[in-house]
Parts: structure tokens; C-alpha cells; sequence
């Protein structure tokens, strides 16, 4: 029994540079439903990580609608905001930055419930923050110790007690495994599935790493320069890829098996263009091999394909 | 459980502090020195303005241990006075200046724009005037007297602390652990002093211990010209300035406050950057 | 070990240390390794396994004074280069035995343009002149994939792709017989490293340059090396040729399945991966015995006593384990 927990409708983020405007974001639009995960994929630029904090207002939209159960986020005042942010929280990336060096492990967990006065006094809140370690793994005798003691797993693991801490229903993870060794990964990805259905919890998840989302995401997006090219059930989007972008990108993962056939290598040409000043019509086209009249004109919308598959390219469309 | 971490943050710093010889010899002689402020009337044999004019001039001996000044005033009785006033009035100053600097730095800093550019030209205003003018000019505003002099010599020093602490933010802000406080709902001000002014401490504590240094220099320069300090008070550096005359012949009247000047500061930095070592967690075993 | 190909680089018993002020950190301990003429070696191994110490110590440029090298010997076509002489390994380096590093942010002068750089390793080492250099580098550009009319640009105004391009372009200006790469495509996006691949590749060929590639990506190993070498704690506990390592019926160390079973399968799917219990051990208190023991799902007694031989399962293909003592030892 699904219902829409997060909508975003049309979103945009511009950043002013000296060399012009730059679009991070725009016009993303997707929705996840309670309990499921949306992977988000993508290259440096792509604009993935600027969506996930969009979304808390991190940054602030530029415009758009982030509806989450029904209210638009964007529109809260700053006490609305501060509720909201009890239900929606975020993971990041970098387990050696993403954590006070100068807060022990106890006071980082702990720092959610304290800003948002959840606890009155001092023996439930450290009851709360127990009770989370426990829940990541975090040994309790660790609770004294510094970030810079331990190792990238366990810091990653003081991420996600943090963001638990309050008990939030929506979690942004941005590129949380990519900064650790594969083993550590996995058992940080074995953590987030077994929280997800143990807790009720609603992921997006965001990664450049392909198999790793594949791993975690009920549906994938493919994001290329501030835009979804491709969305689809994650299943669709590996056996079907219908957006050059998605095959290209798809064709590039090198795969640690000597069995499967020797694909056909997309290679594409040049580098990623700037978000800066955008060109007009379809942003892939500088580097597409299925480019045709029309494409650098006209920019092509996502369209569904069928079975809940979009796909925003001109070649798929006109089929 | 509060008291117990609180306790082992402590205990760690003082563990790590402990290593450092070369602070902790710091330590102890700021320690001394405290001391001998504390207990200068049981230190010193004679009044710092006890005045003997059939024995000035005096080399040291027996009954003088540093000698007497131009006065027949017992030096070594000053130095030990002096202790309480150098001390006193670089800690103010360094305290006037840290407090406000490190606000107004941090505040520019978090909030840029506007008013980053307001506070730093307003520093760079401070900054235009030499310091020992600017402390004059306080000075013969406010008037003369010890706790006027320890103001201009703290307001004089506030654009370093701002400067410092505002290059310090800006290279925080942009780190993840600060959005994370912003993402878990935390206000400008909770960030700005649990997350941001703990992480800058380092710069500000080694600008604390040249600070107090300069602030006692700066004073005695004020007295030189008759602001601030008026004698017989007998502060270091304003001995050190009189016994400039007689430094050919009585070479011994600007030894010793020089030294007792030498030592504090020495103990002051090596302590200084014992403790900036010590307050970094990260800092290697 | 097969003699088919003259070895260009052999490894004994390397032993390397760090010392810092937290401890002795034991980085590398009795190595073994070789790479032949013409042959991709795939080094790999997570962080902290003792890769880039490895590297380094090829090279002689382990930092001084922590970096120790305690024993062992390096030998380079025949010769033994450990011993040798900081003047006498310039000699060696850039233009025998070059090497690229993981981040092309930091591994190129800001101030110098790339045309520069890379005519300045030509100079070093075939004292050509300025302009003859100067010709050369820009082939160099040519050849990995550059405009030549960019000689004249600098750093900054190259994306991180074509960075690392540059940083090939140096490293190959030369021809050196051996290319060390560490991690040369992990900073980069996925689209990128497939270029950067196929033109490593397409070098490999065209200069039949010998390379050891440091990788924590299988993946990557599978695609472009010949030989692949699994590194845990300071030594390699399993080496053989790629399909030796990358086929899953044939014996195994027990990290090399840990690490495999780690990775997400794109082509099935898994409820659950199957992880490797426990942590990579702290390098300044490496366990006894077999440094793996305490993570083995297969550990006995004399794990934690013995450290286990090199076996040689089949030809080509050795194991550190205890679970293969039956098979014949080598050296």
C-alpha cells in the first residue's frame, strides 16, 4: 500500500558564477513512495548531490515544489522548517568532514535530539543515543571516543546514528559507501537495507556507483548536467536502457567477471560540458552518436515508454 | 556521566600537554610568576616606591639582589611587583581584544556579504593606525590610568583576532559537519559557537600568547611617553624605558626587567604552542 | 614460476617499515612479486594493505626518515635497485621505471604549462634540446588524446580526465619499460575511466610497456591486466594469472572470496552481501600468524602460529593459506 511520501515538482537550483548562471538543478521532478528507495545516478556535475540538499534546503531552491506528505518544504518558515527537519535527514559522503573533530561520539549522535529539545533531561538522551549505537553497530565503549580514532566505516556508521537519532522517516544518502574500502561497504549496505525494512524508512539514495545502486534501489533516475534523462524500475533501467546516456554509462562499468561477452565499449567523446550558461535543446547531444536534426534545438521531455519507464530523448520518443 | 566526560576531555588534553617538555616548562614558569604576583608582598623586602637616594645606583648585592635604580629604589622589589602589573595588563588587553575579535571575526565570516564587508573595513580602519598610536590616541581620549591603558592596548589589537578567526571560519563553513548541524536544525548561533569557534582555537590561542607579549610592550611604550602608567608604579616595561639613560654605566638597571620580560614571553609562547598542540584531538599520540 | 618471458621486475621478501609516533607500522612484510616483459600486473588491495608502500619502495621514494626498507630485494631486469644510490635511481626513474598517482589534481605544477612539463622529463633523460623536446611533447599530447596547440595551457584549465592524461603523457615521454599506476582512474568519473582505459590499453600495445596497476577495482583488474596479485597486511596472499584469479571454482584465499562476494552483482541479485567480518588490522599490531586469522571463516589453530608458505596450487597460481599445506611449497 504505497502512498507518495516525497514529491518534488519541477525543481530548480541556479547558482550566480562570474562567468554566468549555472544550472545545477533544472526542473527535476520525481516522487518516491513510503518505503522504497530512488537511486540517483550520475557524474560530477549532474547535479545529484545538489538535489538531495535541495530537498532539505540545504540550498535553497531557486524554484519548485518539495512536497513531503502533501506540504511544500520549500514554502516553510523557519520554525515550520526546524519541525520539518525532524523527519527528513541526510547522510553524507565524506565520513572524515561530515564529523566535528572536536565532538566525541556520544555528543555528535546526540547533537539532533538536543538542538530539537526532545529529550528533557540528560539520562534519556543518552538512553536514545545508546540505543541508536547499538542499532548501527557501534560498540557502547566507543561512545567517548573521537572521529579521528576510528576507522571510515565506523565514522559512517556515526553519520547514520545521527541522522536516526530523532527518528526521521525520510533519508537522503549522499554517496554514503563511495569513500570506503569494498569490504566496509558492504557491510555498511547490508546496515542501510536491514534499517530500511526494520524501521520503515524512505531512501534516496545517491551514488556515481552503478552496481552499488543497482544493490539498494528499487527505481533509478540517471541524472546528466541538472537533469533526469531516464527513470525507471531498476531492473528496466540495467536490461533495458533506453537513453544513450544510460547505455553509455551502463557500458562503461567495468565488470570484475571474465564470462559475459565482450560488450560493445560506448566510449564518449570530450568531457562534460559546464552547467554553466547551458546550451539550448538536448544537453547530451555535444557527445551523443544517435545525434540527429532537431536535437540541439528542441529539448526532449521525459516521456513515459511504458511500464513506469521514462525517458527524456527525442530518438526514443518518435518510436 | 556529564562530569566523568568532562573530566577525560581534560585529562586527555593535560596527557598530551604533558609530553611537550619544552611547554611544560612554560607552564611552570607562568605558574611561577602568578605566584610571585600572588604572594609579592611577602616576596619583596622592600615597597616598590621606597626611596633611598643615599643608595642609588647601586650594583647588585646582599641587601639589593638586583640592585637599586635611580631612585636608591630596590629593583629586585619592583621586578616582583611588576609581575602583577604586566600580567595584569596583558591578560586584560589579550581578553578585551580575543573577546570582541573573535566575534566580530566569526560573525563575518558565517554571514559574509554585507556584513563581512562592513566589520573587515572597519578593521582595516583599526589596522591603518599603527598600534601604539592608536592606543595613544585612546588613551589621551579616555584618560590616563591602568585600566584605560589595558583598553586601548585590547581595542588596538582586535583586527588580528578578527582577521584570524574570520580566515579560520571560512575554511570551516565550507566543511560537511556544518551542514550536518544545519541539517539536524541547529541555529547560525548554536553552529557559529559549538561548531565553528572550537575548530578555530588553535590560531586564536598562539595570537593570545604573542598577544599578551605585545600588549606588555605596547603598555611599556605608553608610559614611555607618560600616558597610561604613571610612576613610581612600577610595571617592566616602563623600567626598561627609564634605565635606557644609564644603560652605559649602570648596565645592570635594564637587565633585569629585560629579563624578567624575556622569560614571561618565552614561557607565554612555548606554552602557547604547547597548548595549540595539545587542544587539536587529532594531534598524533 | 613459468619462464616463458624474461622477469623485468623481481621482488623478494620486501620489508618494509614506518615509523611514527604512534608505532612501528609493519607496511609491507616479505613481499613477493614479479612482473615480466610486456605483462600487466593488477596490484590489489584495500587501504592500508601496503600497495603504494610497495610502489614506493620500487622507486626509492618512501618518505625519509619514517620509511625504512628492512630487507628483501628488488631486482630491475636482473639488477638489484634496492641498494642503489638517489643519483643513480634519477636515472632509473621517469625513464625506466615511470609512475603515475591517483589524484591528477595534485600530481602536475599549477605554474608550469603542460607542454613544459612533460618536455621536462624529455630533457632529463635524452638530453635533446629545447626545441627537439619541445617536438616531442607535443607528439606525446597527440598520442594520448590532446590537441597539441594545448601545450601552452596550464593545468587549470584542464578537466580531471584530461588532467590525467597529461600525467600519462609525462610518465610515457620517456618509453620506459615499466609503468607503475596507482589507482590512475578512481578520482575519475566513470565515463572518463573508460576512456582512460581504452587508451591505457591502446598504449600498453603500442609501446609494449610493462605496467603494475594499484587498484582496489576488480572490475578494472579484469579488464586490462595479464597477472593479478591480492594484497592483505603487507603481503600478497594470493597471485596467479586472471583467470586463475576471476574463476570462482578454482581454490581461493579466503580474503580474495571476501572481496569478491563484497561487490554487488550487477547481473544477479542479492538480498544481502556477503561480508568479511570484522576490520582491516591496525598495521602497528598486525596479528600472529596469518595476519587474515581473526576475519577467516576457516581459521584454525595454527593460523594464529604459523604464517603460511607460498603454495603453489597449480602452475602459476600461489596461496598463502594454511588450508592448502599439502601442495607443494614455493620460493
Amino acid at each position: 500500500m504505497a502512498e507518495t511520501i516525497l514529491e518534488v515538482k519541477n525543481l530548480k537550483k541556479y547558482f550566480k558564477t562570474k562567468k554566468g548562471m549555472l544550472h545545477a538543478l533544472d526542473d527535476v521532478s520525481f516522487s518516491i513512495n513510503q518505503g522504497e528507495t530512488l537511486g540517483l545516478v550520475g557524474e560530477s556535475g549532474c547535479g545529484k548531490s545538489t538535489t538531495g540538499r535541495a530537498i532539505l534546503r540545504l540550498h535553497e531552491p531557486t524554484s519548485g515544489e518539495v512536497l513531503f506528505r502533501g506540504t511544500d518544504v520549500v514554502k516553510l518558515n523557519a520554525a515550520q522548517m526546524k519541525e520539518m527537519r525532524k523527519k527528513m535527514q541526510i547522510v553524507f559522503q565524506d565520513p572524515y568532514s561530515s564529523l566535528n573533530p572536536r565532538l566525541n561520539i556520544e555528543e555528535l549522535i546526540s547533537e539532533p535530539l538536543l538542538v530539537n529539545k526532545v529529550y528533557d533531561n540528560k539520562t534519556d538522551l543518552y538512553n536514545r543515543v545508546h540505543e541508536v549505537m547499538d542499532i548501527v553497530g557501534l560498540e557502547r565503549r566507543l561512545s567517548t571516543s573521537y572521529p579521528h580514532e576510528l576507522d571510515g566505516g565506523r565514522r559512517q556508521r556515526i553519520g547514520i546514528a545521527r541522522a536516526l537519532s530523532i527518528n526521521p522517516e525520510f533519508i537522503v544518502m549522499d554517496e554514503p559507501v563511495s569513500a570506503l574500502d569494498v569490504s566496509v561497504q558492504a557491510q555498511i549496505l547490508n546496515l542501510m537495507n536491514q534499517l530500511k525494512k526494520d524501521l520503515g524508512l524512505t531512501y534516496l539514495f545517491i551514488s556515481h556507483n552503478l552496481s552499488v545502486v543497482k544493490h539498494v534501489s528499487d527505481r533509478i533516475a540517471v541524472m546528466y548536467l541538472g537533469k533526469i534523462v531516464e527513470m525507471a524500475d531498476y531492473k528496466d533501467i540495467f536490461d533495458n536502457p533506453l537513453h544513450p546516456y544510460t547505455q553509455a554509462l551502463l557500458s562503461a562499468i567495468p565488470i570484475p567477471r571474465l564470462d559475459v561477452e565482450k560488450r560493445q565499449r560506448i566510449i564518449l567523446e570530450g568531457d562534460v560540458p559546464s552547467p554553466v550558461n547551458p546550451p539550448e535543446g538536448c544537453r547530451f547531444c555535444g557527445r551523443c552518436r544517435f545525434r540527429k536534426e532537431g536535437c540541439d534545438k528542441n529539448e526532449p521531455k521525459l516521456v513515459d515508454v511504458g511500464n513506469g519507464h521514462l525517458v527524456a530523448c527525442h530518438l526514443v520518443a518518435d518510436k | 556521566m556529564e562530569k566523568k566526560k568532562k573530566f577525560a576531555q581534560l585529562g586527555d588534553i593535560w596527557k598530551r600537554l604533558r609530553k611537550n617538555k619544552l611547554a611544560v616548562l612554560g607552564l611552570i614558569i607562568i605558574v611561577i610568576i602568578f605566584l610571585v604576583a600572588i604572594f609579592a608582598n611577602f616576596i619583596a623586602p622592600y615597597s616598590y616606591d621606597q626611596q633611598d637616594l643615599l643608595s642609588c645606583f647601586q650594583g647588585p648585592s646582599a641587601q639589593h639582589w638586583f640592585g637599586t635604580d635611580e631612585f636608591g629604589r630596590d629593583i629586585f622589589s619592583r621586578v616582583v611587583y611588576g609581575t602583577r602589573i604586566s600580567l595584569l595588563i596583558g591578560f586584560v588587553a589579550v581578553a578585551i581584544a580575543m573577546v570582541i575579535g573573535v566575534l566580530l571575526g566569526a560573525f563575518s565570516g558565517y554571514y559574509g556579504a554585507t556584513v563581512d564587508n562592513v566589520i573587515m573595513r572597519l578593521m582595516d580602519i583599526l589596522l591603518s593606525i599603527p598600534q601604539i598610536i592608536l592606543a595613544i590616541a585612546i588613551v589621551a581620549v579616555l584618560g590616563n590610568g591602568l585600566f584605560n591603558l589595558m583598553l586601548a592596548v585590547g581595542i588596538s589589537s582586535i583586527p588580528h583576532y578578527a582577521r584570524i578567526v574570520r580566515a579560520s571560519v571560512l575554511s570551516v563553513k565550507d566543511q560537511e559537519f556544518i551542514e550536518a548541524a544545519k541539517a539536524a536544525g541547529s541555529s547560525d548561533l548554536r553552529i557559529i559557537f559549538k561548531h565553528i569557534i572550537p575548530n578555530c582555537l588553535a590560531p586564536i590561542i598562539v595570537q593570545a600568547t604573542l598577544g599578551v607579549a605585545m600588549a606588555i610592550l605596547t603598555a611599556a611604550g605608553l608610559s614611555f611617553v607618560g600616558l597610561g602608567i604613571s610612576p613610581p608604579t612600577p610595571e617592566w616595561g616602563s623600567m626598561l624605558s627609564s634605565a635606557r639613560s644609564y644603560i652605559r654605566d649602570y648596565a645592570y638597571m635594564t637587565m633585569f626587567p629585560g629579563l624578567a620580560i624575556m622569560i614571561t614571553i618565552f614561557a607565554l609562547n612555548v606554552l602557547g604552542d604547547g597548548l595549540r598542540d595539545a587542544l587539536d584531538p587529532k594531534q598524533k599520540k | 614460476m613459468a619462464n616463458e618471458k624474461k622477469n623485468l621486475l623481481e621482488i623478494r621478501d620486501l620489508t618494509v617499515e614506518y615509523h611514527t609516533n604512534g608505532g612501528v607500522v609493519h607496511a609491507v612484510n616479505g613481499l613477493n612479486l614479479e612482473v615480466a616483459q610486456g605483462e600487466t600486473l593488477g596490484f590489489v588491495g584495500e587501504t592500508g594493505a601496503g600497495k603504494t608502500t610497495t610502489a614506493l619502495s620500487i622507486l626509492n621514494l618512501l618518505p625519509r626518515p619514517q620509511g625504512k626498507v628492512l630487507s628483501g630485494s628488488v631486482k630491475y631486469n636482473g639488477e638489484e635497485i634496492l641498494n642503489k644510490s638517489n643519483k643513480e635511481m634519477t636515472r632509473i626513474r621517469g625513464e625506466k621505471i615511470s609512475m603515475i598517482f591517483q589524484d591528477p589534481m595534485t600530481s602536475l605544477n599549477p605554474v608550469m604549462t603542460v607542454g613544459d612539463q612533460i618536455a621536462e622529463g624529455i630533457r632529463l633523460h635524452e638530453h635533446l634540446n629545447k626545441a627537439d623536446a619541445h617536438k616531442k611533447a607535443l607528439e606525446m599530447l597527440e598520442t594520448v588524446g590532446i590537441r597539441p596547440e594545448r601545450a601552452s595551457d596550464y593545468p587549470h584549465q584542464f578537466s580531471g580526465g584530461m588532467k590525467q592524461r597529461v600525467v600519462i603523457a609525462i610518465a610515457l615521454a620517456c618509453n620506459p619499460e615499466l609503468l607503475i599506476a596507482d589507482e590512475p582512474t578512481t578520482a575519475l568519473d566513470v565515463t572518463i575511466q573508460a576512456q582512460m582505459l581504452e587508451l591505457m590499453k591502446g598504449l600498453k600495445d603500442q609501446y609494449d610497456t610493462s605496467m603494475i596497476m594499484i587498484t582496489h577495482d576488480l572490475g578494472i583488474v579484469a579488464e586490462i591486466c595479464d597477472k593479478v596479485a591480492i594484497m592483505y597486511a603487507g603481503n600478497v596472499v594470493e597471485y596467479g594469472d586472471k583467470v586463475d584469479i576471476f574463476t570462482p571454482e578454482k581454490p581461493h584465499h579466503p580474503y580474495t572470496v571476501g572481496l569478491f562476494d563484497s561487490i554487488p552483482d550487477i547481473y544477479h541479485e542479492q538480498e544481502e552481501l556477503k561480508i568479511i567480518k570484522g576490520l582491516t588490522p591496525d598495521p602497528t599490531n598486525l596479528p600472529s600468524g596469518c595476519t587474515f586469522h581473526p576475519r577467516c571463516p576457516y581459521a584454525c589453530e595454527e593460523c594464529s602460529k604459523q604464517v603460511p608458505k607460498h603454495l603453489e596450487v597449480e602452475p602459476g597460481h600461489t596461496i598463502s593459506c594454511h588450508r592448502f599445506d599439502d601442495t607443494k611449497e614455493v620460493k
